[in-house]
């Protein structure tokens, strides 16, 4: 999450800067902010309500817009209870035990967010595509995965399967397993010690990883545009479906599905600033707790160590 | 005699599985390396290795050609040069926010702070629609640069402008911790011995930020060399001269050259490899300098 500290460097000499640096500093950054990112996500509202109300609820209301929603509904249900249970084994996994391999088993956790999506997306093309020896099996069998929603749902899984397990491990590792293993020493089974032990203590971190996943498998479009073949009606998620109206010059339509996207991206973005300040709030009272009152407020806020000047 | 050497052995009687593991008695190992093996197999594993045989099924010179064929030489050119540009722009105007947001008090910060992450957030295409119609030659802001007979929709111009957006949080994100955590002391005992802020930024604080500051390069041009839903609105793809990488993997399935496209996408994996790889050296020689002053 983010980093912040207290420390006053304006009222330091040392690490003050001249007022007007200062100034043109924060309008730079400021302006840079607003050019870049605030008016393209102004712009998607701007463009979705130029033509009034009537016609953005008429183009979302649009069977095929409604098909698009519902099939993105359905893709976010099937992805995130299947990344809960992953993100959680692989993070119980990795901070739990030590095994020959866990090196392996964070790389290839890692390789998803370093492959472009339509890599991605090509693979499971490759893997199950109607061509392929999996594929044609499966087709045979009365399945078909490429160009139909199992296909999207895998692309999906594949974007977005670290971000469970990336939130869990590095506070499960900093949780260590005393309290697990307590409850094991006074009796508890293995799943009692999970669900009253393990699973209260990670539960802010665990909706804060699937509100991530939600996000990313609502918006994904590199991947997910690979292998769905762009079948009208049938295997368009609402990011295609923007695409294909933008493409048919359906501004309204396209923005209007964006509008709904960019509200769901604000939502995250606020709960994800809600658990920060949480977090913070619960640090900060629980740091007055542990260390001494004295102690002063150092560059260095969150390790209290003897460089730290009076 | 034999009673010892049954209860010696017994250890090694245990299953393979236990004995991956070192000693500890909390339950789930076998559980939760089984579904960790199942989905990494199935999801990454799997793919990958179908990708690689797919490749050498049509052998180095088809690799080869593939990759040197006019179009895609251009594309790989073009990608690389933008996500370059791109990554020299976000590095100082990253570098500058996350100053701003670690040393100044201003009205409106934690808006401007909770909003670096908003390209993470928002979906790729609404952020490539968005800004292809802003910057049409007759859109909000295209219309302004129209004036000066400079197009940046559908021109590479456009290609820079949509990966600086899309990558901007990673720099941020990267330096803003260290920029946080970088103690105080430095810059004191830097004012002390007579150094202006600009002489301590260049020589103290700048080296501190480095490992982070190109780790988030590194991170940033990577993902920027395989971005592809914001781009491919506003760059106007033109063969030749405003084509990604991506797209023609994209446009060679859509020939159903299936070989071709997974030639590429292999390059790009080497790609991303080589950058990840170039990070950890150049890292690992920074520490080591920093280890021995």
């Amino acid at each position: 999450m983010q980093i912040s500290n207290s420390y006053d460097y304006q009222s330091n000499p040392a690490t003050k800067d001249t007022p007007w640096i200062r100034r043109i500093f924060i309008v730079i950054a400021v302006l840079f902010m607003v050019v870049m990112l605030v008016i393209p996500l102004l712009a998607v509202f701007y463009e979705a309500f130029k033509s009034g109300w009537q016609l953005y609820i008429a183009s979302l209301v649009d069977p095929e817009a409604v098909e698009a929603i519902k099939l993105t509904l359905i893709t976010a249900a099937i992805v995130l209870p299947i990344n809960m249970v992953l993100g959680i084994a692989i993070a119980w996994l990795v901070t739990r035990y030590q095994f020959k391999g866990k090196q392996l088993v964070t790389t290839l956790l890692d390789l998803p967010f370093s492959v472009s999506p339509v890599v991605a997306g090509l693979m499971f093309v490759l893997l199950f595509g109607l061509n392929s020896t999996l594929g044609g099996w499966l087709e045979g069998m009365g399945f078909q995965i490429i160009y139909a929603v199992p296909g999207i749902v895998l692309a999906t899984l594949f974007v977005t399967f670290p971000f469970v397990a990336r939130e869990l491990i590095p506070l499960m590792q900093t949780q260590g397993d005393s309290e697990e293993q307590a409850a094991l020493t006074l009796g508890a089974t293995g799943w009692q010690t999970f669900w009253h032990v393990t699973l209260p203590n990670i539960k802010w971190a665990l909706l804060y990883g699937l509100i991530l996943t939600n996000a990313r498998a609502m918006g994904e479009f590199g991947a997910v545009s690979v292998v769905s073949g762009h079948i009208r009606g049938e295997t368009n998620t609402m990011p295609l479906l923007v695409e294909i109206a933008y493409n048919d010059y359906n501004f309204t339509a396209a923005f209007a599905l964006s509008s709904l996207l960019a509200a769901l991206a604000l939502v995250t973005l606020l709960i994800q600033q809600v658990m920060t300040k949480l977090q913070e709030r619960k640090f900060a009272k629980s740091e007055r707790l542990v260390s001494a009152p004295e102690l002063p407020v150092s560059a260095n806020a969150t390790v209290p160590t003897s460089q730290d000047k009076p | 005699m034999s009673a010892t050497s049954s209860s010696a052995s017994k250890p090694l009687k245990k299953g393979w599985l236990t004995r991956l593991r070192q000693r500890n008695v909390l339950p789930g190992f076998g559980l939760s390396m089984g579904i960790t093996v199942f989905s990494l197999s199935l999801l990454v594993v799997l793919p990958f290795a179908m990708m690689a045989y797919t490749t050498t099924q049509m052998g180095w010179t088809g690799f080869w050609e593939t990759i040197t064929q006019p179009q895609v030489t251009a594309a790989i050119k073009l990608s690389l040069w933008m996500s370059f540009l791109a990554m020299l722009t976000n590095m100082v105007f990253g570098t500058l926010v996350a100053w701003v947001l670690v040393r100044y008090e201003f009205w409106g910060k934690s808006l401007i702070n909770a909003l670096v992450d908003l390209p993470f957030a928002l979906p790729t295409a609404v952020t490539g629609i968005s800004l292809a119609t802003l910057y049409a030659p007759n859109g909000l802001i295209g219309q302004w640069f129209a004036k000066f007979d400079i197009q940046v929709a559908f021109t590479p111009i456009g290609i820079w402008l949509a990966l600086v957006v899309v990558s901007f949080p990673f720099i941020v994100r990267a330096v803003q911790p260290v920029l946080a955590e970088l103690s105080v002391e430095f810059e004191e005992a830097s004012a002390v011995l007579g150094a202006n802020r600009f002489t301590t930024f260049r020589k103290v604080i700048l080296p501190e930020l480095l490992p982070a500051l190109l780790m988030g390069a590194g991170m940033m041009f990577a993902r920027a060399t395989g971005e592809y839903g914001s781009v491919i609105f506003i760059a106007g793809n033109i063969p030749m001269q405003s084509e990604i990488l991506p797209l023609i993997i994209i446009s060679k399935l859509e020939q159903f050259d299936v070989q071709g496209a997974s030639a590429v996408a292999l390059f790009m994996l080497l790609i991303s490899f080589v950058i990840l790889l170039t990070i950890n050296i150049v890292q690992w020689k920074l520490s080591r300098r920093v280890g021995a002053r």
